[in-house]
C-alpha cells in the first residue's frame, strides 16, 4: 500500500561496514600497543573504541527515531498533512473517514425512513380498498341469489361506481409509492463506493502501524530496552463475556456466538426454557 | 395491550411498531434507551416491554436487570430483539429472567412466534 513518497523506512539496526572496518584497526592497534607494553598508547585506543561504539549508537538511534517520525507523520493524522484527492482542505484522512461512514449512516437513515413513510402511507390505501371490496361482495351476493330490491340495487351500482373510481386512484397512488421505494434504494450505490475507499484507507493505516512497529522494534533491540512482561494484557476471564459486540460478521466461524435463531432456541431450550 | 419498544435506532423502532400492528397491537411507545425507558416503564402501566441490547446510556440487560428488581415491574414479560449473539449472552439474558430472545436480523414471523409464545405462558 506505501507508494514511492511513503516507502518503507529501511533502517539498519547492526554496524555498517565502516564502523567494522574501524573497530578491526583499532582492535590491531590495541594489540600491537599491548604487545609493546605501551599502555598510554593502548588506554587511547581503548577510549577511541568506546568512542566509537557510543557514536555508531547515537547514529542508528538517530536513524531510526527519524525512521519512526517519517511512520507517524505518514499516518497524516494532522489537518495539514492531508492529501487524499477529495478530501475537504485542511481535513486530515482520519476525519474524512469519519465524515464518509456518517455519509453512510445519513444516507442509508433517509433511505429507511423514505422507504417507511411510503409503506406507512400505503398500507392504509390497500386495507381501505379490500374493506370496501369484501362489503361489496356480500351484498353482491345477496343481489346473484335475488335478495335485493330495486331500491337497494340503485344503491349498490352507485357504490361500485364510487368503488371502481376510488380504485384506480388509489392503485395509481400505491404504484407511485412502489416507485419511490424502489428509487429510496439508491443509497446502496454510494455508501458502496465510500465504504470501498474507507476500507482502503484502513488497510493502509494498517500497514503503516505494522512498519511502525517494526521501527519501534529495531529502537527496543538497539538500545536494550526490555519489554515489560506484565504488561500483557490480561487474556483469562471469568464468569460470562457479555459485552455488546453488535451483529456478528464471522458467527459461522465462531464457535461462541450462535448462527441464527433456530440456535438461541435451541441454547434457550437447553437452559429449561 | 400496552406495548414500550426500547431501541436505540429509530428505523427499528419503526419496523417493531409496525410488525406489532399487523399484530393487532396498537398501543405502542417508544424509548431510545434504558434510562428513558425505565421511569416511563414504572409512570406508564405498560403489560410488555421489547428491547435491545446494545444501547448508549443504559443497555437492555441493565434495563431487563432494573425492571426485575422492581417489585412493581417484576413479572412483567419482556422480549429481547437484539443483534448481540454470543451464546454468554444468551445464558446471561435468560438468568436474568429474559421471557423471549430474538436476533437479528429477524422475521416478521419469528417476531410473531415468540410475542404469542410469551403470552401463552404468562396467561
Amino acid at each position: 500500500m506505501l507508494d514511492d513518497n511513503n516507502k518503507p523506512v529501511q533502517v539498519k539496526a547492526d554496524a555498517s561496514d565502516d564502523v567494522w572496518q574501524s573497530l578491526k584497526e583499532r582492535a590491531a592497534n590495541l594489540m600491537a600497543s599491548l604487545e609493546e607494553r605501551d599502555y598510554v598508547s593502548a588506554n587511547n585506543v581503548i577510549q577511541d573504541l568506546n568512542e566509537l561504539r557510543d557514536n555508531t549508537l547515537y547514529r542508528e538511534v538517530g536513524k531510526l527515531t527519524r525512521g519512526l517520525h517519517d511512520a507517524i507523520v505518514n499516518f497524516e493524522l494532522e489537518p495539514s498533512k492531508a492529501s487524499g484527492t477529495d478530501s475537504a482542505e485542511g481535513e486530515s484522512q482520519m476525519a474524512n473517514a469519519k465524515d464518509r461512514l456518517d455519509y453512510v449512516i445519513n444516507l442509508t437513515q433517509t433511505s429507511a425512513d423514505k422507504t417507511m413513510d411510503m409503506v406507512e402511507e400505503g398500507i392504509p390505501i390497500a386495507s381501505a380498498q379490500a374493506e370496501i371490496a369484501k362489503q361489496l361482495q356480500l351484498d353482491w351476493a345477496r343481489l346473484l341469489r335475488r335478495e335485493m330490491q330495486v331500491d337497494e340495487f340503485k344503491g349498490l351500482a352507485e357504490r361500485i361506481d364510487g368503488f371502481l373510481a376510488q380504485s384506480i386512484d388509489g392503485n395509481a397512488l400505491i404504484s407511485q409509492k412502489l416507485n419511490e421505494i424502489l428509487l429510496a434504494q439508491d443509497f446502496q450505490d454510494l455508501t458502496g463506493q465510500v465504504i470501498t475507499k474507507v476500507i482502503v484507507l484502513v488497510q493502509d493505516v494498517e500497514d503503516r502501524l505494522v512498519e511502525l512497529m517494526r521501527v519501534a522494534g529495531q529502537i527496543e533491540e538497539l538500545t536494550g530496552i526490555v519489554k515489560d512482561p506484565a504488561a500483557k494484557p490480561k487474556t483469562n476471564k471469568q464468569g460470562l463475556d457479555s459485552a455488546p459486540e453488535g451483529p456478528q460478521i464471522h458467527a459461522d466461524k465462531r464457535e461462541d456466538v450462535v448462527s441464527g435463531q433456530d440456535d438461541v432456541d435451541d441454547l434457550l431450550s437447553s437452559l429449561g426454557f | 395491550m400496552k406495548i414500550l419498544i426500547v431501541d436505540d435506532f429509530s428505523t427499528m423502532r419503526r419496523i417493531i411498531k409496525n410488525l406489532l400492528r399487523d399484530l393487532g397491537f396498537t398501543n405502542t411507545s417508544e424509548a431510545d434507551d434504558g434510562q428513558t425507558a425505565l421511569p416511563m416503564l414504572q409512570n406508564g402501566n405498560f403489560d410488555f416491554l421489547v428491547t435491545d441490547w446494545n444501547m448508549p446510556g443504559m443497555t437492555g440487560i441493565e434495563l431487563l436487570k432494573a425492571v426485575r428488581a422492581d417489585a412493581r415491574l417484576k413479572d412483567m414479560p419482556i422480549l429481547m430483539v437484539t443483534a448481540e449473539a454470543k451464546r454468554d449472552q444468551i445464558v446471561e439474558a435468560a438468568q436474568a429472567g429474559v421471557n423471549g430472545y430474538v436476533v437479528k436480523p429477524f422475521t416478521a414471523a419469528v417476531l410473531k412466534e415468540k410475542i404469542e409464545k410469551i403470552f401463552e405462558r404468562v396467561g
